[in-house]
């Protein structure tokens, strides 16, 4: 981007104050992230950690990665915070007015593919890696994953952020379909619980949401009541 | 140079080539100047309580040392601002205009949320460029506020949040003795160690620390709150008496006026309505 010419040229009076500063200090705040989103007869389950990194300092410890963008949809934000708040935002207000314009809630693919159009024609310029999911009453219980470039391909489980890099194994060998809502949230928590004490950028408390026709539930689990796995 | 007619908006590239060619041969390019700076913000019991310290830095030199940091936004709205200043000065009174322009349109009270939503747009449009880290707090009929709003664009609500340089110092008072529903002497207290954690161990920040208190009944501005850093007293004068110094030789040249000029400027007409 021209922004990056530009600023480099201008660094080369390094005064000791700026020595000083830490690096973290201009970094763009990150989700480091690990998120998830699982569908399940009757709804789907989302869940995400709450570590927000700004380089190596955490800027906010109790973030809610689980963002509503309708009553029935909400939608997991990995990557660049600014950028996954501003494309949530947008995309939550166009829903809201087709909502007022169709006469009944709009479809999760609907909203999912609202996403991908930004994320697919701005992809040079954003960095955004997000998980939609909710229910309607067309098809019931739906996720859809968004990832860097801004493909969509719809999952029963779809995982994200920088920890979900150390459960892809753990979420192919344990994951089985037909799961109920109690076993759903467990597994959800018991992946994301994993990801997060491996992965530097994630950590902080487990968020969980679970969707269904009757609306949203949620749920924080404190890191001290997360599951314990082997510590070696 | 352009005409004046090719007027743009936006930020101007032109001078890019010119400035290259101005350091490769030795002139540095003039240092913006930045608010070092500690700025914090916490929640308590009957509203929020904003701190900042008093120091801008124009590199290595302290530029201001009782400078304000903390803007007015609306009567129920303050924000504290690190970053550049020139960046946070505008885009704080850019913002206090909107503000009160809605407060106008819509006949009631600007809602603390409503200036988050304004800041992080204009701040994403800008992709960054705009330097300015904000704590944001303010109280309105839905309660007590803070926000951090990040230069990118994006925003995080927190019951205790620090922003600045001195971030990492202020942060370690509040994650320590913050807790829920303080009282308001215990809440000042808190932020004043808080920044002061910020002047004492961070380069980039330092002099005095204000705080500005809002509850529902209003703001309450305290610059300064606490006069941290206060100059010393000269202990002796330090001056010469006449005579002391012995004089050598001495020569006197006048200023001689070589030639007077008056040059008479035309005057303008008279302006008549």
């Amino acid at each position: 981007m021209a922004a990056a010419v530009l600023s480099s040229q201008s660094v080369n009076q390094a005064s000791h104050i700026d020595a000083l500063k830490p690096s973290w200090l201009s970094n763009e705040v990150l989700t480091g992230t690990s998120i998830m989103a699982v569908e399940f007869d009757g709804g789907v389950v989302v869940g995400a950690d709450s570590r927000t990194s700004m380089g190596t300092y955490v800027s906010n410890r109790v973030t809610d990665k689980l963002t509503r963008v309708t009553d029935r949809i909400y939608c997991c934000r990995s990557g660049s915070a600014a950028d996954t708040q501003a494309i949530a935002d947008i995309v939550a207000a166009q829903m809201e007015l087709l909502e007022v314009t169709m006469g009944e809630p709009p479809r999760v693919r609907v909203a999912a593919n609202t996403f991908k159009e930004i994320c697919y024609n701005y992809r040079d310029s954003l960095m955004a890696g997000i998980i939609v999911a909710g229910w309607d009453k067309a098809i019931g219980g739906q996720v859809y994953t968004i990832p860097l470039g801004g493909m969509i391909v719809r999952q029963p489980v779809a995982i994200g952020g920088s920890g979900s890099t150390y459960v892809w194994g753990h979420i192919d060998a344990t994951y089985k379909p037909n799961m109920n809502k109690q076993e759903t949230v467990d597994f959800v928590k018991n992946t994301l619980t994993l990801a997060l004490t491996r992965d530097g950028s994630s950590g902080g408390v487990v968020r969980v949401a679970v969707i269904t026709k009757d609306g949203v539930e949620r749920q924080t689990f404190l890191h001290n009541d997360l599951p314990q796995f082997y510590q070696g | 140079m352009e005409d004046s007619g090719d007027i743009h908006t936006g930020f101007q590239f032109t001078n890019f080539a010119r400035n290259e060619k101005m350091v490769s041969r030795g002139f540095p390019m003039p240092v913006c100047r930045k608010t070092g700076t500690t700025i914090a913000g916490v929640v308590f019991k009957d509203g929020v309580v904003l701190g900042a310290d008093t120091r801008a830095t124009e590199g290595d030199i302290v530029a201001d040392k009782n400078c304000s940091k903390i803007h007015y936004l609306q009567p129920n709205m303050y924000c504290c601002g690190a970053g550049t200043a020139a960046d946070l000065e505008m885009t704080t009174q850019l913002m206090a205009g909107q503000l009160e322009l809605h407060r106008l349109n819509t006949g009631r009270q600007v809602p603390v949320i409503a200036a988050n939503s304004m800041f992080k747009q204009m701040l994403f449009r800008y992709q960054g460029h705009i330097g300015a880290a904000l704590v944001l707090g303010g109280v309105d009929k839905y309660g007590s506020h803070i926000y951090s709003i990040h230069p990118h664009g994006s925003t995080d609500r927190l019951p205790y949040t620090t922003m600045g340089s001195g971030s990492l110092a202020a942060m370690t008072v509040f994650e320590e003795r913050w807790h829920p529903d303080m009282e308001l002497d215990e809440a000042k207290q808190l932020v004043r160690d808080a920044i002061a954690g910020g002047v004492f161990n961070d380069l980039g920040s330092g002099s005095n620390i204000d705080l500005c208190i809002i509850t529902k009944d209003g703001a309450n501005m305290l610059r300064p709150y606490d006069v941290a850093n206060v100059k010393g007293q000269r202990v002796g004068k330090y001056e010469y008496k006449r005579g002391v110094t012995e004089v050598l030789t001495k020569k006197v040249r006048p200023i001689e006026i070589v030639s007077e000029t008056v040059r008479p400027i035309p005057g303008e007409d008279m302006d008549t309505a």
